[in-house]
């Protein structure tokens, strides 16, 4: 089932061009990972899809589920399935990181025509889920992100992730600042959450994630395309030959 | 610029309407007659009119302060009108009853004048303009020995109290528009809290200005005696006019050996439109005095409103050991100004403050916090810790902090904390990707900012506050 269909998708941002023609199809139960040169805009084409409002999409259609993704505001977006684990999570000091994520699950909930829980619930329910990324409990005493390490930060994303049920996750970076136990902790995590319901794309620049997570799929973006598509020895290939090959045949 | 959180800075003032009521006013302008005449309508004693006229002596020697960062037009001080009292519409049958036009009034602002509606254990004295409508719960705590009602009335009732205690704290002398206040006062709250008297209830004052083109200068006094404690409320609204309305009021706090006085104050005065034109001018000396061995004032206020606030709530750390906290809000949007903060002056040994501002600015407004922790040269052992953050909306607004620390004993510890941070697109679109509402994520991102002095104000001013986020918050989403 077509989850996820990009096609000839143009953005810029302060009138310069990044996304330049993107397509990219994506079917539930499948991984992706897209790696591609510093600037080539990997985490433009994330934020472009999950709606982020410096970004102006100027060309192209994305259907999420067969519906306009951009008929819907960034919010909704998410209340359908989508979900972005960003490269750079942001602080929100004085907001209980517990009282974040309950907001967030009810919210999804609400829109899924679920019932809300109470903080008592919701309390048993992520100390269930924060094992998937085997992280202290302290955290969700803390302010978002206020403080956090690196690693701590790509956690407590995962951790939103395992708590939202996304149908399609954007990881965009998540292994970058994680120590070696740390990665292979949050890509078991990871992988306990994929389903033949739901699809991953990963924003990578190493091979090391994808011995852990193994794609179906890799694409590498240069200059706003995706220029090549290939399965996972195309990884390993780049791990060998870099990115210049490539740039020579776009 | 974010379009929601400037959509959600600039909801409406909803309490800038006008209640059509006759009243008595003392004609504008200011001279010794103005003044014997207003003491006259109060029917004051002889030493109270003396107060007042050397106050008046004293201001005419002084100079508009001019060090804080706030600018306007100059004041004319024969342009306004210092006494307005409305004037009931039928004969009333007794004091305690209230006119029908101003019951509702009150009603529409959400302060009901009926003890069984007032909010759940709070006692009120309501002031419109220039006299006091009336005080719930006056013979409930007179029962044990607390003393609240408007300050004209312990003048004629408690002459000796008032007499005491009056300019003990903030004296005529202190500064320009404490002066003026002290010449023209008009109204404001007295409560007393006799020797070892837990006050059974929060008490409140809600000040209200109504007439076109009056001052309103209230004074308020709160004596704790020996071991008593109270916590004390203040709200403040006005309507909109295009014209600026000054404001100016004292208060002073006394505590005794082991009292403490929590002072919380909700301030959303009219703060002018998004031109800066109307809105009041809210230039306040409160002061508390920590005469007593371990006493503690406590200052919490979340500023709102008004076109310039000009405000510095503080603690004189006399007593042994005594503690002074400030815990402060203020929000400034359009063109609004604030130059706010506190003063610790520790003067005892092992005396402690703290200090937490919170500032968030939109608009092209100008925020700043100033503060003074002065340690003298006695107050060994004194500690102070102080924290700024400042929070600014969109890219014309501006965040000031000047803080000075003034030292004279070694042993003094001073710590000082500051940061400034914007509620960034990227925190917004965090909140939006996992699902939730702009709104939500506004009301969020403030009320944590802010959580650190939300949860010092009682219950009951932390739902006022609250509800007034709510209030800006409603409809601001398309
Ligand atoms: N807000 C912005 N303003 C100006 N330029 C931007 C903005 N956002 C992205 N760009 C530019 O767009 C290009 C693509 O950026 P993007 O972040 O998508 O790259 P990336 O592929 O994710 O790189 P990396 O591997 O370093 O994370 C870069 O040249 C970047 O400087
Ligand atoms: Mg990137």
């Amino acid at each position: 089932m077509k989850l996820l269909e990009v096609k000839g998708l143009k953005a810029s941002v302060e009138g310069i061009s990044i996304l330049r023609g993107v397509d990219l199809e994506i079917n539930a139960g499948e991984v992706h990972a897209i790696m591609g040169l510093n600037g080539s805009g990997k985490s433009t084409l994330s934020k472009v899809l999950a709606g982020h409002p410096s970004y102006q999409v100027t060309g192209g259609e994305v259907l999420f589920n067969g519906q306009d993704l951009f008929e819907l505001p960034p919010e909704e977006r998410a209340r359908v399935g989508l979900f972005l684990a960003f490269q750079y999570p942001v602080e929100v000091p004085g907001v209980s990181n517990s009282a974040f994520l309950r907001l967030a699950y009810n919210t999804i909930q609400t829109s899924r025509g679920k019932d809300e829980l109470d903080p008592l619930e919701f309390d048993d329910l992520v100390r269930e889920r924060i094992k998937v990324v085997e992280m202290d409990p302290a955290f969700l005493d803390r302010s978002v992100n206020e403080g956090f390490s690196g690693g701590e930060k790509k956690r407590n994303e995962i951790l939103q992730m395992a708590l939202l049920d996304p149908k399609l996750a954007i990881l965009d970076e998540t292994d970058s600042g994680l120590d070696i136990d740390a990665l292979r902790i949050v890509a078991n995590g990871v992988n306990s959450l994929r389903s033949e319901h739901n699809a991953i794309v990963m924003v990578t620049h190493y091979q090391r994630l994808l011995n852990y997570i193994v794609p179906d799929f890799v694409h590498v973006m240069d200059a706003g395309r995706i220029v090549k598509t290939g399965d996972k020895t195309l990884a390993l290939e780049l791990e060998e030959r870099g990115y210049d090959w490539l740039r020579a045949v776009a | 610029m974010n379009t929601t959180l400037q959509q959600w800075v600039d909801q409406p003032y909803r309490h800038g309407f006008v209640t059509d009521i006759e009243t008595e006013i003392v004609p504008k302008g200011l001279n010794e007659s103005v003044i014997r005449m207003i003491s006259a309508k109060k029917d004051e004693p002889e030493w109270l009119l003396d107060f007042r006229l050397a106050s008046y002596r004293r201001w005419l020697t002084m100079e508009v302060p001019s060090w804080a960062k706030v600018s306007h037009p100059p004041i004319d001080f024969q342009e306004i009108i210092y006494f307005a009292q409305p004037k009931p519409k039928k004969q009333l049958d007794s004091m305690d009853e209230v006119d029908p036009e101003l019951r509702k009034t009150f009603e529409k602002l959400g302060v009901p004048l009926h003890e069984q509606k007032v909010m759940a254990g709070v006692a009120v004295d309501v002031i419109f303009d220039s006299v006091s409508v009336t005080t719930t719960y006056k013979s409930k705590l007179a029962e044990v020995g607390i003393i609240f009602c408007s300050l004209s009335e312990a003048v004629r009732e408690y002459p000796e109290l008032v007499k005491q205690y009056l300019g003990s704290v903030v004296p005529a002398s202190d500064n320009f528009y404490a002066a003026l206040n002290s010449a023209v006062f008009t109204e404001g709250s007295f409560c007393f809290i006799p020797k070892g008297t837990k006050c059974p209830m929060d008490l409140s004052t809600y000040f209200r200005i109504n007439t076109e083109g009056s001052g309103q200068f209230e004074r308020t006094l709160i004596i704790a005696e020996e071991g008593a404690s109270v916590s004390y409320l203040e709200g403040c609204t006005a309507p909109r006019f295009d014209t600026n309305q000054l404001h100016a009021a004292v208060v002073e706090l006394v505590a005794l050996d082991y009292a403490e006085i929590k002072y919380s104050t909700v301030q959303n005065w009219y703060a002018g439109d998004e031109n800066g034109v109307g809105g009041i001018y809210n230039f306040v000396t409160k002061r508390g005095m920590c005469r007593g061995v371990h006493s503690k004032i406590s200052w919490t206020q979340v500023e709102t409103g008004s076109a310039i606030t000009w405000k510095y709530p503080s603690c004189i750390l006399l007593g042994e050991g005594s503690v002074g906290e400030f815990y402060s809000v203020a929000l400034t949007n359009h063109r609004q100004q604030a130059d706010t903060g506190t003063k610790m002056v520790h003067v005892g040994r092992h005396t402690k403050s703290t200090i937490v501002s919170k500032g968030i600015s939109a608009g092209r407004s100008d925020n700043g916090y100033r503060g003074l922790v002065k340690i003298l040269p006695h107050a060994t052992g004194a500690r102070n810790y102080s924290q700024c953050d400042s929070m600014l909306i969109g890219e014309a607004c501006r965040a000031n902090t000047y803080p000075t620390v003034e030292v004279r004993n070694e042993t003094a510890i001073v710590e000082h904390e500051a940061s400034t941070s914007k509620i960034g697109e990227d925190q917004m679109f965090l909140f939006a990707q996992r699902g939730i509402g702009q709104e939500e994520a506004i009301s969020m991102i403030i009320n944590g900012f802010c959580r650190d002095v939300f949860m010092h104000l009682p219950l009951e001013f932390a739902v006022e506050a609250t509800k007034l986020l709510g209030l800006k918050l409603e409809g601001s989403v398309g």
